[in-house]
């Protein structure tokens, strides 16, 4: 349900490293969002790497519904399982789907926006058509309907969520292309004789990237809210892979003999969404330019 | 008056809404078509394989399937524009009746919803521009940031589970209750859902009011009004949030349409039969049928809610134009 018509309203503008790394130090709640991510990717980045306290699937059903304790950080849930372990994992699972699916949906969404803003013509109304087909339907209910066709797996899953976010960068993008095919020194390098395709790449591209880091950051957030809501639907991750959405879906029964089986999976989740949510809405703010220097 | 919307560019807008529903059933069409089997092993299972190819031809032309691609897509369209939705197998009824019966459900939790997240959100909004980057404002922003960050399914769950365990309340465990059948019961059934719905919504309601009033707080007729001696809540009520309600409206309406097919999770949960658990049924129990019409009826819902919000803008604020 989240809402894809947030779309920021940044200026377009070309990025360099060190101003992106100004930019999010400055502002301390962006700083803070950076922190949190930066927490929970390299969580997942070890539990991808297999570097957990235990097995994340292993079953010990003598050792089952522990409280947290030094063996077991976060305890252990219905099965014996590792609830630290699973949470881990259950992070990499919504980082990885969450990369893939908002690297789908940028690289296509951008390419789309661009051609159809720098070329209008066919090309701009037939991508405005299907961007607003896209539109035409409920965030979730759409990813729901997409993952429901195929065979489910981690990647059928980043697909469907993906299908769904594409046309945001269609049209986060499209606008300021607009905009900037009316600048003169695109126009001047389009009369110099260059390739319109290299113009577009070399002088309008680039001077859309803030746009697209700021997209792409809130993206993450949606994307990791939308996967977490699919697998608590089951129609998720399938298992036996731990994914935060169906942990908490299991852990709803038992909420009240083990509550930190849903504590657990449901504060790393909040906190995910959280740490992005800051990061992008940081983004935004420093390259919006309503408010840029006012109060 | 037709002049002026032709003006306002509302048939342009009439028009691509049309079309892009189009776009919607061919979408829907073509999913349905992307399934693996079709209705023979649908409603026949593995069973299907022991069918003749005779029994097969027959049930082929039975379903109208033998039929080139182009003229089942319009078949299926001519039979849905004129209400027929097609057959719940498992229910025994039509789609259409499902449907009828479900969508005054997610309607009213929608309504419920939408009141609650205006309820809260507009307030904290106006709260947070009075005075920007101080605590208050932070304060405000953190419950836009939460209603932004925690997933509704996470909320139910939790509200239900230790209201149900510390307090014995739960309402949504008793079969429902209709609204013209027992209001009562029905008000207590609606209640949580409403709320984690609303508590989501509030958050880009809040923000936006937010952004709005900051922004006409800064006009010139505002600092005229302060100058002439406008008492400060009037100032806030009758000049700055007037002014501020179009971006607020337009935001109002398209978490409406959300919510009329996004409330997915929050009705599983409560098992109120709205029309998001009919999809989630529909999907859970492979009825192809189901999910297509239903979802088909909710992007129609979608794409007519935000048209009349549209409408609306164009007919409310004169200052916008077509561009």
């Amino acid at each position: 349900m989240t809402t894809t018509d947030q779309i920021p309203d940044v200026a377009p503008r070309r990025v360099s490293g060190r101003a992106l790394i100004r930019a999010v130090t400055r502002n301390r709640s962006t700083l803070v969002g950076l922190g949190i991510t930066a927490l929970l990717a390299t969580v997942a980045v070890l539990a991808l790497l297999g570097a957990l306290p235990s097995d994340p699937l292993a079953q010990d059903p003598p050792s089952r519904l522990l409280a947290p304790s030094p063996d077991h950080w976060f305890g252990t849930d219905q099965f014996g399982r590792d609830v630290f372990s699973r949470v881990a994992a259950g992070v990499a699972n919504s980082v990885l789907i969450a990369v893939v699916a908002v690297a789908f949906a940028t690289v296509v969404g951008t390419a789309a926006g661009l051609v159809a803003g720098f070329y209008r013509g066919f090309s701009d109304t037939a991508i405005g058509g299907v961007t607003n087909i896209l539109f035409a339907f409920p965030p979730l209910l759409l990813a729901l309907a997409i993952a429901s066709v195929f065979t489910r797996t981690w990647f059928t899953v980043a697909i469907a969520i993906a299908v769904v976010y594409t046309p945001i960068f269609v049209r986060v993008t499209r606008g300021p292309v607009l905009s900037l095919r009316e600048i003169e020194y695109v126009k001047a390098a389009v009369s110099t004789g260059q390739h319109r395709f290299m113009v577009m790449l070399k002088h309008v591209l680039p001077n859309i990237t803030s746009i697209i880091i700021v997209q792409v950051t809130l993206s993450l957030s949606w994307a990791v809210l939308t996967e977490a809501s699919l697998s608590f639907l089951g129609l998720g991750t399938p298992p036996p892979a731990p994914s935060l959405g169906s942990m908490i879906y299991e852990a709803r029964t038992l909420v009240t003999v083990a509550p930190w089986t849903m504590i657990a999976p449901g504060v790393v989740v909040v906190l995910l969404v959280v740490g992005l949510n800051l990061l992008g809405d940081g983004l935004r703010d420093t390259y919006d330019p309503r408010k840029r220097g006012s109060r | 008056m037709l002049d002026t919307f032709l003006h306002n560019g509302v048939v342009q807008r009439v028009g691509q809404a049309v079309f892009t529903l189009f776009g919607v059933a061919v979408f829907v069409f073509v999913m349905l078509r992307a399934i693996p089997g079709d209705q023979i092993t649908a409603n026949l299972g593995t069973e299907a394989a022991a069918l003749t190819p005779d029994q097969r031809a027959s049930l082929e032309a039975y379903y109208g399937i033998d039929q080139p691609l182009i003229g089942q897509f319009f078949s299926w369209l001519g039979n849905v524009m004129t209400g027929n939705l097609g057959f719940s197998s498992r229910a025994q009824t039509s789609v259409a009746d499902l449907t009828l019966q479900a969508l005054p459900i997610t309607f009213e939790l929608a309504v419920l919803s939408i009141v609650l997240a205006l309820a809260i959100g507009i307030p904290l909004g106006m709260l947070s521009a009075s005075r920007p980057n101080s605590p208050r404002d932070a304060a405000g922003q953190a419950v836009g940031l939460a209603g932004l960050s925690i997933p509704a399914f996470l909320l139910a769950t939790t509200l239900m589970s230790v209201l149900a365990a510390q307090f014995g309340f739960n309402p949504n465990g008793e079969p429902f209750a209709r609204l013209f059948d027992d209001p009562l019961l029905n008000m207590q059934q609606m209640l949580l859902p409403a709320l984690v719905l609303g508590f989501g919504v509030a958050a880009p309601i809040m923000r936006t009011t937010r952004t709005a009033v900051l922004e006409v707080t800064s006009d010139d007729f505002v600092r005229t009004a302060r100058a002439k001696g406008v008492p400060p809540r009037r100032l806030q009520i009758r000049h700055i949030l007037r002014n501020a309600l179009v971006p607020i409206a337009t935001m109002t309406g398209l978490q409406f349409g959300y919510l009329l097919g996004g409330a997915v999770v929050v009705e599983q949960i409560f098992s109120i039969p709205g029309i998001g658990r009919q999809v989630l049924l529909g999907i859970q129990q492979n009825e192809y049928a189901l999910v297509q019409s239903t979802v088909l009826v909710i992007a129609l819902a979608f794409v007519l809610v935000n048209l009349l919000t549209d409408l609306l803008y164009r007919l409310i604020d004169p200052r916008v134009r077509a561009a």
